[in-house]
């Protein structure tokens, strides 16, 4: 017996690769429904889409590494049911995988368009290395792509990410969403404005407060227009839905787990059941951050709680016997030259400075709740984004009104914050 | 096809043979270098591929970038006068041979 874990994305790697770490003796199972050499998610709507670039996908861990420590791959293998009585995993096949800890790192799947017309070829999601391939063949010269008039559906980070891309290769670019901002979802009305603008400059249409009412098909049965919930009709020789995901907490409901917008966990990611363990995309956590339940699509909190997962199964953090899981959760986006980092999570009421030049393509925007710094944006100012990730960590920063002084700098604030001497 | 060696902590070393226009992250990642991580797929975004380039090879290297020079300032183990990023390095032919050190952390 050991420890089973059910995903084979950031995850669930970072999971196995943490309890070897940890000195995990026993036996770790990676449960992965997509075949092959689990590989890296982010650079798939950036790197990988854009022309000229090194498009090889890269592998969570190199090869040799999972023998190497122990750790037994099953891909192509989904895992059906999960019998917690019996503390085993059933998998696709029939076979059974008992377990000592149970890890649930099942990630997120993309929803799904219910409109006319959703279903033609040419419509795309993305999410997996065999999406990113159909849509790197769809944007690349003919014969095997060719894409001219590329319509994206929602301007969240994939949406916006895919259309710097597709604008790279020459397309024209037409972005629908519903709401009246781009990235609304993660981002303060101050950046994502900003945003549209440069997409804008990018030859990007951006259409705001237009949603997508259904898709028509051309002669050859693929899709060839989009029509908008403003009624207009868009031509579309490729078209890519990403408006946004759902956590994949079914396997965890269907054995009567909690599971309230993915699986429910306590700060130490164990799930209602003691032995069962979720994190990453899947994962409902309290986050001591906000004070409230997240489930957040990122790798650092994938590989966060990876690791915590490890820990805890370790039991090796012992404080009340348990420590809670509080990494600063961090974020980052490129969509062609721009370069978005986020440190914390903004709430849309928060109170905003800006400093640093938005004209000039270099700004941080710094949010206060409660007249506390609670998250930073960043746009082309790494160095800022770090000290914010030190000093959100620390629970430290500027009051507003320091903030909003002529020439201010987080970097230069955090060098002279006591509690971060020496870091 | 470019050489590059990765030596651990320990002393062990990896020679790894990387394709043209590959970087020091790709390579290491790919080929199973340990201590190796390149977390944010080689955006300069993580600062865990942080490397230290042995001062003979330090010529060939191209500057370091605003991005890069940022984000060396948080890696785990202690930046020196021979830290880069893996990640933006690309590797071709006249970095053949290169040496780099593995630092013992990178998270």
């Amino acid at each position: 017996m050991g420890v089973v874990i059910v995903g084979g994305g950031q995850a669930g790697l970072q999971a196995a690769d943490s309890l070897r770490a940890e000195g995990y003796a026993g036996s770790i199972d990676i449960v992965a429904d997509e075949p092959g050499t689990p590989y890296q998610r982010p650079p798939l709507s950036k790197d990988y889409l854009v022309p000229g670039k090194d498009a090889a996908p890269l592998p969570l861990r190199g090869p040799g590494f999972l023998e190497g420590k122990g750790i037994v791959l099953h891909d192509g293998v989904a895992a059906v049911a999960i019998e917690r009585r019996g503390r085993q995993v059933v998998l696709s096949g029939g076979r059974t995988l008992g377990y000592d800890h149970l890890v649930l790192a099942t990630g997120a799947a993309n929803r799904r368009l219910a409109c006319e017309g959703a279903d033609l070829p040419g419509i795309h999601g993305l999410k997996t290395l065999p999406d990113a391939e159909a849509l790197h063949a769809a944007l690349s010269a003919p014969p095997t792509g060719g894409a001219r008039s590329v319509v994206v559906i929602g301007a969240g980070f994939i949406g916006l990410e895919f259309a710097a891309a597709a604008r790279a290769h020459g397309a024209e670019v037409t972005v629908l969403e519903f709401a009246p901002r781009p990235m609304g979802r993660a981002l303060t009305a101050v950046t994502a404005e900003w945003f549209a603008a440069a997409h804008a400059r990018m030859g990007v249409r951006l259409r705001l407060n237009e949603g997508i009412e259904r898709f028509e098909a051309g002669p050859d049965g693929r899709v060839a227009a989009a029509v908008s919930t403003a009624g207009e009709r868009y031509a579309a020789d490729l078209v890519v839905v990403g408006i946004g995901v759902v956590p994949n907490d079914q396997l965890a409901a269907a054995a009567g787990l909690e599971t309230a917008n993915g699986i429910v966990v306590d700060e130490t990611l164990r799930t209602s059941d003691p032995a069962v363990l979720a994190i990453g995309d899947c994962a409902s956590f309290p986050n001591v951050h906000t004070g409230t339940r997240t489930r957040l699509e990122s790798v650092q909190n994938a590989t966060d709680q990876g690791r915590h997962a490890a820990r805890t199964i370790m039991g090796s953090t012992i404080i009340n016997g348990t420590e809670p899981y509080r990494d600063l959760p961090w974020f980052w986006s490129t969509q062609g030259a721009l370069r978005l980092q986020i440190a914390g999570l903004s709430a849309p009421d928060d109170l905003t400075v800006v400093a640093g030049d938005p004209e000039a393509g270099k700004f941080s925007v710094l949010c206060y709740r409660d007249g506390r710094l609670a998250a930073v944006e960043s746009v082309d100012q790494p160095g800022e984004h770090i000290a914010a990730r030190k000093l959100l960590a620390a629970g430290q920063g500027p009051d507003a009104a320091e903030a909003a002084a002529e020439g201010f700098s987080l970097k230069a604030f955090a060098r002279q914050a006591p509690a971060l001497a020496g870091r | 096809m470019p050489t590059i060696t990765y030596v651990q902590p320990g002393g062990a070393a990896d020679a790894v043979t990387a394709e043209d226009g590959t970087t020091l992250m790709r390579a290491a990642v790919t080929n199973g270098v340990d201590g190796i991580v390149g977390e944010c797929g080689g955006q300069a975004m993580c600062a865990t591929c942080h490397v230290y380039v042995r001062p003979e090879f330090a010529a060939r290297l191209p500057e370091i970038g605003d991005e890069e020079e940022e984000m060396l300032e948080c890696t785990t183990a202690e930046r020196t006068e021979n830290s880069r990023l893996g990640c933006q390095i690309s590797v071709d032919a006249g970095l053949d041979g290169i040496v780099v050190d593995v630092p013992a952390d990178q998270v």
